[in-house]
């Protein structure tokens, strides 16, 4: 038990989306209406579990990969579940993240400014997009912890509590940890996957 | 009936002395006289597919005197031009010449790209070759060829966003060009849409009042990423384009109405930017990917050791 109420585990697996979510059977994830339609697909199968849940993007069978794809499907999705009027409280990560898959997947969040947790290959579980040394050291730590108050991440990493609290602060807006109860708790994404 | 000389080497850096050629020919029927032709790259081959459209389009069916080289015929037949020039031109010559054969070494044959569904269908047929080649022909490793894929699809996703017509693509290796004594692979895509100038002057032609211009619209969307949709993701494809050709050493060149601009690896000697050719509609994208030498390292770049254009927009 996690502590934090139902957070349901929810496995996308992209190239067998894609080819449910268009018209025809492609097994590249390029161009942008397939991106388009791809994230209606996942909006919609997020919406229909009705509750809470972590969306592990999956990238293993994925061969190509190109930017307009990415853009559409990865930042666009994002963006949509970071907003106020979100569908549904989803959470995503990636995994399945080639070399290959990766710098697209940089390019994109950086043009949004957005971040997303990510397994990658030959490398583990890493956090992708733009983000600033402190935060990253705390989310290492929450990572490490599970979940954590600011306080206790903060003797952790020898740290300032405010400036933690900050860089956590910033890390749950992104949706790349969530932020629960009062006083503060924040839970790290992927041991929720263990339900 | 004009003759239009098609150059002996058709390749891009000679593709402006065909649209001058064509240009001088003014109205009335043309024939393109390709029986000295000796090389030609996939930019010559769509090229030349363009150039017949646009002589078409003052109403009389240009003609093509096919070249005398068997070499280069059955080239071109195994790269399904003759196909496709058999619907714009009146073919003359090439003896016995035959339709494109299914399998072969090509890498890919020209296509014509109309519609995202193209793409898709380019991007499958090419991708495991694509692959192959890049990593035991031009020594790129393995993770990097992957990208291959996603470069074509985004050059011609370039066609259907920005030209507002169709164009056409074709890809293929060549154990050394004119240019570089290495194994190259050569992307060349076509179309005779409305050209980056068209494309962008809705959003930066008011901005830029009477400097607004070919040379101006490249340099916005080559150099600067603007796009004239509003989406800031948009205009993305062709910085990513460069960034990895950039990483391969390679060149890439846009020509769009009477300007190329260009990021030139240090192989290459042309300038980076090009004002005042003749006028050719839409726009003509060239991509180069040479083998890697010896020790290269993995982010050796082309835009910082070659040139690459930095005039401000």
């Amino acid at each position: 038990m996690n502590g934090i109420g139902p957070v349901v585990p929810f496995r996308i697996d992209l190239s067998t989306l894609v080819r449910r979510s268009v018209a025809s059977l492609y097994s590249h994830l390029v161009t942008r209406p397939t991106g388009q339609a791809l994230r209606l697909g996942i909006e919609s199968q997020i919406c229909e579990l009705g509750t809470p849940c972590v969306s592990v993007l999956d990238f293993s069978q994925v061969a190509v990969l190109d930017y307009s794809c990415a853009d559409e499907t990865v930042a666009k999705l994002i963006l949509r579940f970071r907003k106020e009027d979100r569908p549904a409280d989803a959470f995503f990560l990636a995994r399945g993240v080639s070399e290959h898959h990766r710098d697209t997947l940089e390019a994109v969040l950086d043009r949004h400014g957005l971040l997303l947790v990510a397994e990658v290959e030959g490398e583990g579980r890493t956090l992708l997009g733009p983000v600033g040394d402190l935060e990253r050291a705390a989310w290492e730590a929450l990572e490490h912890r599970g979940s954590a108050a600011a306080a206790h991440l903060a003797d952790d990493l020898t740290a300032p509590e405010p400036a933690i609290s900050e860089a956590l602060a910033s890390l749950a807006d992104h949706r790349v940890v969530l932020r629960r109860g009062s006083p503060e708790t924040y839970y790290a994404l992927t041991p929720l996957l263990a339900g | 009936m004009k003759v239009i000389p098609v150059p002996q080497t058709l390749e891009e850096r000679t593709f402006d002395a065909l649209v001058q050629a064509l240009a001088d020919a003014g109205a009335g029927r043309v024939l393109f006289d390709a029986r000295r032709v000796r090389w030609v790259d996939p930019y010559g081959m769509v090229g030349l597919l363009a150039a017949g459209e646009v002589a078409a389009q003052g109403g009389d069916r240009p003609a093509l005197q096919l070249p005398d080289s068997s070499e280069v015929l059955s080239y071109l037949s195994r790269m399904a031009f003759l196909d496709h020039a058999d619907g714009i031109f009146e073919l003359h010559g090439g003896g016995r010449r035959g339709r494109s054969g299914g399998a072969s070494d090509v890498l890919l044959e020209i296509t014509p790209i109309r519609s995202y569904d193209d793409i898709h269908v380019v991007v499958d047929r090419v991708n495991a070759h694509a692959i192959t080649i890049l990593t035991q022909q031009l020594q790129y490793p393995h993770r990097e060829a992957f990208q291959f894929g996603a470069v074509l699809s985004e050059v011609c996703q370039n066609i259907l966003e920005h030209a507002q017509a169709a164009g056409w693509v074709a890809a293929q290796t060549y154990s050394r060009t004119p240019r570089i004594e290495r194994r190259v692979v050569k992307i060349g895509v076509v179309d005779l849409g409305i050209g980056f100038k068209g494309s962008l002057a809705a959003s930066l032609a008011a901005r830029h009042g009477e400097r607004w211009s070919d040379v101006v619209a490249l340099e916005a969307a080559f150099i600067h990423g603007l796009t004239r949709f509003h989406d800031p993701g948009r205009g993305q494809g062709l910085k990513q384009i460069r960034k990895q050709v950039g990483r391969w050493g390679g060149k890439v060149s846009i020509r769009s109405g009477t300007a190329r601009i260009a990021d030139v690896p240090e192989w290459d000697d042309v300038p980076p930017l090009q004002e005042r050719l003749p006028f050719f509609p839409g726009a003509q994208i060239d991509i180069v990917l040479p083998a890697r030498i010896g020790e290269e390292a993995a982010d050796r770049s082309a835009v910082t050791r070659g040139r690459t254009p930095g005039r401000a927009v």
